[in-house]
């Protein structure tokens, strides 16, 4: 028995552990450092239709326990994705989670619709929620009957699973979920970074060119156990967790709070290894715990 | 091979003004493959800082398995690293990015190599490397003030060394800028390190020769999966071509990089 295996829709992972999006490219650097078949599976950077530079640069500010990034969605468009980036990743035995962004309706529905028809796609991270992109992203995500519709859109043309990835900057996270729960989404992934800003502090003006950028890394941790708590009681889809995660002590909480799988972020560009670090740490974290399989972690904080 | 080491501290001692010289050993050394590429180091066991500190190599001793970094203590990472002390252990991520190309200077030829400030570090393993294969090498380096100026000597060892300062308390008052237009231009190849503006300003100076520069950017990962330090490039007027300063570079062929 493969005590770390999870089954979600679409995804067959050898172990809950994936990077997020934006914090691993599409692979290929950490693919020089070690064998990526080790990871339960990877959710590359947003793939919009159109190529896109992102924001003027400062695009990173460090901030207590964290920071703030606000790249503005940087890749080499749904072309580039598919006849590039995707294509390399063949080689290794891991599922890929292709997050999708756009400005309108029309745009994810046609990244959706191409993208999760290629091999190694096996789901789809609706990115409704990226604070740091002037149309599209995060008005998705803040209105509860836009993301509802909007998750309904893709639903309709997707080859594979659909995962909304939920933003933290809202004042009711679970309306959000029951919405795309509604709209047919088969999981959440949730949290998305939190809206924040850091001054200089000579000049007193913001830091990063954006002026605000998305506050990710431990600080944000308590946040998204919170959230992952309340909305994996409403919703009867899967959970995966993330926000600040940086070790294995972190997957066990995220899991607890109710999540089924748990994606790493800010932590890979600390340790670039950190997600191996973690999957082979695990065992041992169980065997403390007394448990025989991971799945019995899941959502112990308010099971009955 | 970029790999994960934890470096033993050496030594370690302040130069000039908060500027620190480290000496590392570790098999990391061995991987290094030109002058120019840089280090990420975790400062910290902790998550405060949470990122790593990009830092130059100044100079490698492959026979020890030791490099020289040299860095202002500055921040709250950098005074960190400071206060580590000889047999402290380290956590070091690299070599990182792409260093000076050596090769593209010939023996018996000239090149000239301009630093300022904090850029001037790793034009010393480069003229180190420079000078062994038979090449004349003159160095330009710039500091705001002789409080702060560091491998005055060491540099004068191997080459012309011309120095300048803001105030003048050191060498040619002003800039490296003030010093180029008094040397001669003949020479070969130029090499840079330092601020943008002074990027700039050499770049602009020696349109007709060729050269190379080393960029500073803010970075994330270090290793090119964040896009944190992406620059545009002068390739097209499309605005979508870029280049990534920590795995591109951080040197670029003069003109590459839009200032």
């Amino acid at each position: 028995m493969n005590r770390l295996a999870m089954t979600l829709p679409g995804l067959e992972l050898k172990n809950p552990i994936m990077p997020a999006s934006g914090c691993f490219g599409f692979g290929k650097e950490y693919g020089n450092l070690y064998d990526l078949s080790q990871l339960g599976a990877i959710m590359i950077k947003a793939t919009t239709e159109e190529t896109r530079y992102g924001n003027p640069t400062p695009r990173v500010a460090e901030t207590s326990s964290g920071m703030l990034n606000a790249i503005g969605l940087q890749n080499p468009g749904l072309q580039g994705v598919l006849n590039n980036e995707l294509p390399w990743l063949e080689k290794f035995d891991v599922p890929i989670i292709a997050n999708v962004a756009g400005s309108e309706t029309a745009d994810y529905v046609e990244v959706a619709k191409q993208i999760s028809k290629a091999p190694n796609v096996h789901a789809l991270e609706l990115n409704i929620s990226c604070p740091n992109v002037k149309c599209g992203g995060i008005l998705f995500g803040t209105d509860p009957e836009i993301a509802k519709e909007l998750t309904a859109a893709v639903k309709a043309v997707s080859s594979v699973p659909v995962y909304v990835k939920l933003s933290p900057n809202v004042t009711d996270i679970k309306a959000m979920a029951l919405a795309v729960e509604a709209g047919g989404a088969d999981g959440i992934t949730m949290i998305n970074t939190l809206v924040g800003m850091r001054l200089d502090e000579r000049t007193g003006k913001p830091v990063i060119a954006n002026k605000t950028g998305g506050l990710s890394g431990p600080a944000i941790k308590p946040v998204a156990i919170r959230m992952v708590y309340e909305v994996s009681q409403v919703v009867t889809i899967p959970i995966i967790g993330m926000g600040g995660v940086t070790c294995v002590q972190d997957v066990v909480d995220f899991m607890s709070a109710g999540a089924s799988a748990v994606a790493v972020g800010t932590a890979n560009f600390v340790d670039p290894f950190v997600c191996p670090t973690i999957i082979e740490q695990l065992p041992a974290r169980l065997d403390e715990l007394g448990i025989d399989h991971i799945s019995e972690l899941v959502g112990r904080s308010h099971r009955i | 091979m970029i790999i994960q080491d934890l470096m033993i501290v050496a030594s370690q001692q302040e130069i000039a003004k908060n500027i620190f010289e480290m000496k590392l050993t570790g098999k990391l050394v061995g991987e290094i493959t030109s002058p120019g590429q840089f280090v990420h180091i975790r400062v910290s066991d902790s998550f405060e800082p949470l990122l790593r500190r990009p830092i130059s190599i100044a100079e490698i001793s492959p026979e020890k398995n030791e490099m020289t970094i040299i860095y202002r203590a500055e921040g709250r990472g950098t005074s960190l690293l400071s206060e580590k002390r000889e047999g402290d252990v380290v956590n070091v991520l690299g070599p990182l990015g792409n260093g000076f190309p050596v090769e593209e200077t010939s023996a018996g030829q000239t090149a000239v190599l301009i630093g300022g400030g904090i850029g001037v570090p790793p034009l010393y393993e480069l003229s180190k490397q420079l000078t062994a294969n038979g090449v004349n090498c003159i160095h330009i380096l710039g500091f705001e003030s002789d409080q702060v100026v560091f491998y005055e000597e060491e540099f004068a060892a191997l080459g012309e060394t011309y120095i300048a300062t803001v105030d003048g308390s050191n060498g040619t008052q002003g800039f490296v800028t003030n010093v180029m237009s008094e040397i001669s231009d003949d020479f070969e190849t130029f090499y840079s390190c330092g601020p943008m503006p002074m990027l700039d300003a050499v770049q602009k100076a020696y349109v007709h020769k060729k050269g190379f520069l080393s960029f500073e950017q803010r970075m994330g990962c270090g290793i090119g999966a964040c896009f944190a330090c992406v620059c545009h490039t002068n390739e097209n007027a499309t605005d979508q071509a870029y280049v990534k300063v920590c795995s591109d570079g951080p040197v670029f062929p003069a003109g590459v990089v839009q200032i």
